[in-house]
Order: C-alpha cells, then structure tokens, then sequence
C-alpha cells in the first residue's frame, strides 16, 4: 500500500488490513520529502517504532543533486529507533536487492519466521550498523 | 590585507566554468617561461590536426603564464598560477594588438585539507577556473594532465551546496544599488521543462539572515536549513508550490551568483577570498 503522507484517510479504517511495517522514502534530492516524513511521523503510534518502520533514502547515485544531508537522516532513524536503508531506485540491480531486503523484514514484522520477531531483528540491524 | 585589487580585477564580472584539480606532479615555478612555450606549440600542433584554417589568415595563439601570489588564503597555500591565451592575426600584424581569446587559473584558497600531508613534488592548487571557448579549455587542459600527470574534473554545486552559498551571501553587508537575491529552480518529471524564479529584495534576505545567524562569523547547517525553510514557507504561503521539492539550480546575489552546472561569477572584490576559499573546499571534497 503506498500513501504520500499520514495520516491515512479514516473512511478506509474498517477496510484496512493490519499494518505490519511501516518505509518511510525520503528523496535525496528533494528537502519536501524530508519534511513530509518528518511531519508524517506524528501520526504513528508509539508501538510501531519497536521494529516496524524502517527509513529509505533514495537516490544516492547523484550525489551533485542531492538537497537533503545524510546526516539528518541517520539521525532521524537514530531519534525513532529504526532502521535506515541506501538506494539507487534507477539501477535495476539495487532496486531489487532493497525490494527483496524490504520482503524479509516484511516476513519477519508480520511473524512468518519462527524465532525472530521485529523487535530483535531491529536490535540486531542497529547493533551491526555502530 | 595587501591585496592589490587591480592584480586581482580580472577576476570580477566573469563567468568562471569550475574545475577541480588533484595535485600536479614535478611542477616547477622557475620553468612558466618553458612551459608556456610547450603549450604554445601543443596548441599550434592540435589545431593544425583537423580544423581548416582561412587561407591567408594565420592565426596565432600566444600563451603567457603567471603566478599571482596575491591570490591564495593563507602561506601553506600555493601562489595562484595564471594561464592567458592570446590570439595575434597575421593579417595585420604590426599594429594589432594582442587579443584575449582564454584565460583559465589554478588557485588554493585554504586548501590545507589537500596539500597538508602531500609529498614533496606534488603541488596542491585544487580549483581551476576558466573562461573562453571549451576547445581551448580542453587543450589547456589535456596538456597539464599529460605534463604533469593530474586529473581534470567538472565541479557541479549541489542544491545543497547552492542553499549553503545563498544564505552566506545574502547575509553579507548590502551596498548601494543592491540586486535583487535571486533564486532559480528547476520543476523535474514535467514534459515540458519549468523553471521558477524567486526573487527577494535584499534589504529583506538579510534581515531573516541576520535574526536567524546566531553567531556572526560562523554558520552551521542548521541556520542554513531554517532560512531556506523560512523562503520555502514564504513561496508557498503565496502560490501553494513546494520550491523545497524542486531542483535548486542558481542562485544570485550582489556578492557572487553561482549555477549548479559549476559557474560562478563573483561581483565584489571584498568577498573574493571567502568566495574562492568556499570553492576550494568544494574541489578538495571532489577529489577525495
């Protein structure tokens, strides 16, 4: 499910499936994109943030484009505790390896892998990022 | 300090095209005569190569180099070296003057970062600016990479980096009949390419530079971000555009004007150094 900004509209609460992880894409080249998630983050409860949202920062090819500092975004994930992922969405080969990467912690937050919840997997991924 | 402005005049009210540099391997001051006479006949030997020259009209290329001590920032910095390129035609020759057809210079504005722990016989003069046709640039340039085994590289200024230039300038003291603070963008994704242009009085970019700068003579991030923020906020409060999800590709001011392509122009003599050292920085970052 893909939505520019949160809150999500409430007419389709009932219809809605359960949430299981949470990516939050921010553009490097555009300084909107960070402040839209920024402003997006209000609206989510406190819960998910135990290993169910994740930050994307995206086009990190073009580094003569880029608007938005790298810093403050690992800083964000640090503030909320999750995870931050790199990628180049216009290589092929990249944006499937991120693809397949977003699949399994998908696996993993929605309980399909026995022994590994989304808690210890996104204590695991900050540990191995310090 | 001691700087002579006329030395330094040519400088002024031109567009400069920016390079980066890495260091030059056996560069000798004592040899420029030498050199400029190679480059001369490196020159003749590659326009003879394929471009038809006018019968009758010979056209001659005069190259003079110069080192311009009073462009550096501090000691450690390598004496600016000044590559001019002239064009004498034979057609009438005695009483012709000489015409600059290209000039393009080597300068180290505080580029410590560089040269700090480099060998010997290297020397470090990290951004190169030229101005005049491509095909010169191309040929200046393939015969120091050749000569002195160093590695040309267009410099392009991030929005990030324009954001940075903006707010320094706009902050700086207004003179007389100041120019407007100027902004450009680019709209990305349209079939029709867009560009915006937001223009500021500049009694007012100053003000919100001045309540946001917290310590006069040093800028951090932060204060950047929040004078942007302020000019994004201000434009869409007017026309409900987002500028901050545009491409930021030129910036103006009275001070320097600067486009993302690697152009700058730089307006006043004042600020030559604090200008030059910004770019400095921004070809030392390239190369390393």
């Amino acid at each position: 499910h893909l939505a520019t900004s949160l809150p999500l509209p409430s007419e389709r609460d009932h219809l809605r499936p359960r949430i299981d992880l949470i990516v939050f894409m921010i553009d490097i080249k555009s300084k909107y994109s960070l402040k839209n998630v920024e402003a997006s983050l209000a609206h989510v409860d406190a819960s998910f943030f135990l290993g169910k949202v994740c930050f994307l920062l995206t086009g990190l090819g073009r580094v003569n484009a880029c608007n938005v500092e790298t810093n403050a975004v690992c800083k964000l994930g640090e503030t909320y505790c999750s995870p931050v992922l790199f990628c180049e969405l216009e290589l092929e080969g990249i944006r499937v390896a991120t693809a397949q990467r977003l699949l399994r912690m998908l696996q993993i937050c929605a309980g399909h892998i026995p022994g590994v919840s989304a808690l210890s997997f996104g204590s695991l991924m900050r540990n191995s990022d310090d | 300090e001691n700087v002579d402005p006329q030395k330094t005049a040519f400088v002024l009210r031109k567009a400069w095209t920016l390079y980066s540099v890495t260091p030059l391997y056996r560069f000798h001051r004592a040899r420029l005569r030498d050199y400029a006479r190679l480059l001369g006949a490196f020159i003749a030997a590659e326009k003879q190569k394929g471009l038809a020259v006018e019968v009758g009209v010979e056209l001659d290329i005069k190259v003079a180099l110069s080192s311009l001590a009073e462009l550096r920032g501090s000691e450690q910095d390598q004496a600016a070296l000044l590559v001019q390129l002239s064009m004498r035609s034979r057609a009438s020759s005695r009483n012709s003057e000489d015409k600059l057809v290209w000039s393009g210079w080597f300068c180290s504005v505080y580029g410590d970062d560089l040269s700090e722990n480099m060998p010997k016989d290297f020397t470090c003069l990290p951004l190169f600016l030229t101005h005049g046709a491509e095909s010169y640039t191309s040929m200046v340039g393939s015969w120091f990479q050749k000569t002195f085994d160093c590695c040309f590289c267009r410099l392009a200024i991030s929005p990030l980096n324009l954001s940075w230039m903006v707010a320094m300038w706009a902050g700086c003291k207004a003179d007389r009949a100041a120019s407007a603070v100027e902004l450009v963008f680019s709209v990305p994704r349209l079939p029709q390419p867009l560009n915006i242009s937001y223009a500021i009085h500049p009694e007012d970019a100053k003000a919100l530079w001045d309540t946001v700068q917290k310590t006069p003579g040093e800028i951090t991030q932060e204060e950047v971000d929040v004078f942007m923020d302020c000019l994004y906020a201000h434009f869409h409060r007017h026309f409900k555009i987002h500028l901050s999800a545009a491409k930021l590709v030129k910036v103006s001011t009275e001070v320097a004007s600067a486009h993302c392509d690697g152009i700058v122009k730089i307006l006043h003599s004042q600020y030559l150094p604090g200008v030059l050292m910004l770019l400095t920085e921004l070809a030392i970052s390239q190369i390393q």
